[in-house]
């Protein structure tokens, strides 16, 4: 088992690197860089010479082997150098996001799980009875309702149900503080971003849990549970649930990769600064350095993700054995 | 001997998209206290489902009972409610099922698939029912019963998986056990050990056995009574003698001959019966073996023959049961 971990860390190298490179190469085919959206975005003239010092100065006249070279160099070093358009230390930069959506994504997932397991598994236990289409639409509505639109719902209602019950209109707080200093008040802001994405998120996690559990129910195995005078309770938590996660825990493994850069609406609504808005704006002002970190550590993430259903895989399923 | 069990005109039914499936269309037979029953027939002709019948299993959507009574040790079976049933699974009646490949759950290990039984219906703590589960292993012939409690159903082989049902299906000593084919998926020579080893369980424990099978050789060596089904209807019924020796069915002959005998010259040939079961959503309104049979006469495609007696505890579906008798037999 350990010599698994082992190698499927080291198997994550190339899967990086190869990462590293499309990302690196695909920026570069956007035409325009970070000089000349900075000094001639708003469409004045600007004497060509300044861009070209400019370029000169962030590097991106070297021959692109030389700039590839530096961001992998950074990669060993741990050094993800600074952004091409603030010119602020990555790193920093990053952190400063990265803690918020981390929970965000977190709690999301939370949420997640918590609606599509009860739910879908009453929705198989209880199918094609009323109990199953209300728990199917409902998970239809999340599907079909914007994450942005349920928060700006969601917002709306707070104002309007505090305006009438404390005669105040409250919102939640808009600058993050870490759960480890005020707790009360890190939850209160992220709490309603993490319902809004948690429910979207939940819709594909319902079905799949209900349809995996239906699956599992016409197995031999719940029969012969059956005949043995169990509990259905019993049944469903003991004989068939766990036979029925190993597709739902890949759900949740993806979209948790997903959702700790991929918030960029959500976080505008609720006027969060994640890395989903960082996102967006490095993209715009062509932030070589800036995007080419944020993709990178979403892959990271992703693959780690990867490896963590992997070994949960097995730990559900005994007949699962990595070597 | 008093009957535990008695299956009176039972009538189980699926009622699919195709069409209403009469799988189990008015059987009666009864079991005693410490018998061996064997229930035999070609695929599909209701075997399976007329076994899960009697422990309420049949799943529903699709399928019901819908006529009929079970009577088991003075209660009526289909008349419990849910709680009440479930204290007859797996405590008095207990069920061993044809596939030993998915029959056990595979991501529970073994120890804990037999200790949950003792727990629901003994009340056992968790040191008495491990003790017990070792006990239970160790009786059904697996070696090194305590390391396997914390094995997986992958661990072990087709043979040895189905010891351990057996051994699950004996955990709260019922008072009747239903095999379902207990060793159609495993090894010829497996087969005769798992067999063996029921019938030497049961017969120490006096617990009832109802063998399900496709096999006639099986019936002969381990049955005290045999019904044979076909499409649905037990269209013959006695001991095992009066089957094996003394056949009063066409279909029974059938099966017979189809089946290597140690009483016939080894180079008889064997001759699977021609044709196929009917479709049990259509059925006609004379006997349901008629297109296959050797020996119909006009009456059979008119009128469904009724099960009449052949001699004392042997009965036969058959209108020329009696006007055959000897012929049939000679024909074979
Ligand atoms: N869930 C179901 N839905 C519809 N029809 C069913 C269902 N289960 C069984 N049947 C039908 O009931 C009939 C009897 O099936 P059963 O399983 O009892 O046969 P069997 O005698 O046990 O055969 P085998 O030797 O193959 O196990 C079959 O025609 C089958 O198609
Ligand atoms: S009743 Fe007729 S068709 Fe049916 S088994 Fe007897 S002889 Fe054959
Ligand atoms: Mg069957």
């Amino acid at each position: 088992m350990y010599a698994y971990i082992i190698k499927r860390l080291i198997l994550m190298i190339p899967t990086l690197f190869g990462a590293a490179v499309l990302v690196f190469v695909l920026m570069r085919l956007v035409p325009g860089d970070v000089c000349e959206i900075k000094m001639a975005g708003d469409g004045a003239f600007v004497d060509p010479e300044a861009i070209e010092i400019c370029r000169q100065n962030l590097g991106l006249n070297d021959p692109v082997y030389v700039q590839f070279g530096q961001v992998i160099w950074g990669y060993l070093t741990f050094d993800l150098g600074t952004s091409m358009w603030t010119g602020r230390d990555i790193t920093h930069e990053i952190g400063l996001r990265f803690q918020l959506s981390l929970q965000v994504a977190f709690m999301a997932t939370l949420v997640a799980i918590l609606i599509a397991i009860p739910l879908g598994t009453i929705s198989a236990i209880k199918q094609d009875t009323w109990i199953d289409y209300v728990v199917r639409t409902f998970s239809i509505a999340g599907i079909a309702m914007p994450s942005f639109w349920l928060g700006i719902m969601i917002i709306l209602g707070l104002l309007i149900t505090t305006q009438a019950w404390f005669g105040d209109p409250w919102m939640p707080p808009i600058v993050y503080v870490s759960p480890f200093e005020d707790l009360a008040g890190n939850l209160s802001q992220l709490i309603w971003p993490a319902v809004a994405t948690g429910y979207r998120y939940s819709a594909v996690a319902t079905r799949m849990t209900r349809s995996t559990l239906l699956e599992v129910l016409r197995e031999d195995y719940v029969r012969t549970a059956r005949a043995k005078g169990l509990l259905e309770r019993v049944i469903i938590n003991r004989h068939a649930l766990k036979n029925a996660m190993l597709p739902v825990v890949t759900i949740f493994g993806i979209e948790f990769a997903f959702l700790i850069g991929g918030l960029v609406v959500t976080e505008q609504v609720f006027n969060l600064n994640g890395l989903g808005k960082l996102f967006v704006e490095s993209v715009e002002t062509s932030d070589f350095t800036m995007v080419q970190q944020l993709v990178m550590l979403v892959v990271v993430i992703f693959v780690f993700m990867n490896f963590l259903v992997d070994l949960l895989y097995a730990w559900l399923d005994p007949r699962i054995r990595y070597a | 001997m008093a009957a535990i069990l008695e299956i009176e005109n039972l009538q189980t039914q699926f009622f699919t998209s195709a069409g209403t499936v009469r799988a189990v269309d008015g059987i009666t037979y009864s079991v005693n206290h410490g018998e061996t029953v064997a229930i035999v027939g070609e695929s599909g002709c209701g075997k399976s489902v007329s076994a899960l019948s009697i422990l309420r299993l049949i799943p529903d959507p699709p399928g019901r009972v819908v006529g009929g009574h079970i009577r088991f040790m003075g209660l009526d079976i289909l008349a419990l409610s849910d709680a009440e049933i479930r204290k007859v699974r797996g405590r008095r009646i207990a069920m061993v099922f044809q596939e030993p490949m998915t029959s056990l759950n595979p991501v529970l290990t073994i120890g804990r698939q037999l200790t949950e039984t003792l727990e629901h219906h003994l009340g056992m703590g968790r040191e008495a029912s491990n003790a017990r589960a070792v006990e239970l292993l160790g009786m059904v012939g697996i070696s090194d019963p305590q390391r396997r409690l914390a094995q997986y159903p992958h661990h072990l082989s087709g043979g040895m998986r189905q010891r351990v049902m057996i051994a699950m299906a004996l955990s709260c000593e019922p008072e009747l056990i239903i095999a379902d084919e207990p060793t159609t998926a495993l090894d010829v020579t497996i087969q005769a050990q798992i067999l063996e080893l029921m019938r030497d369980l049961s017969k120490r424990l006096g617990v009832a056995l109802i063998i399900i099978t496709h096999n006639l050789g099986v019936v002969a060596r381990y049955a005290d009574r045999v019904n044979v089904m076909y499409a649905g209807k037990i269209i013959e019924q006695g001991s095992a003698l009066q089957i094996y020796h003394q056949p009063s069915h066409p279909y029974t002959l059938g099966l017979l001959n189809s089946v290597p005998r140690l009483d016939r010259p080894r180079q008889a040939k064997l001759d699977p019966i021609e044709g196929q079961p009917p479709d049990l959503t259509r059925l006609g309104a004379g006997c349901a073996f008629q297109p296959r049979c050797r020996f119909a006469v006009t009456r059979c495609a008119q009128e469904i023959p009724p099960l009449e007696t052949v001699s004392e505890g042997h009965v036969s579906a058959c209108w020329r049961r009696d006007d055959l008798g000897e012929k049939m037999r000679d024909a074979s």
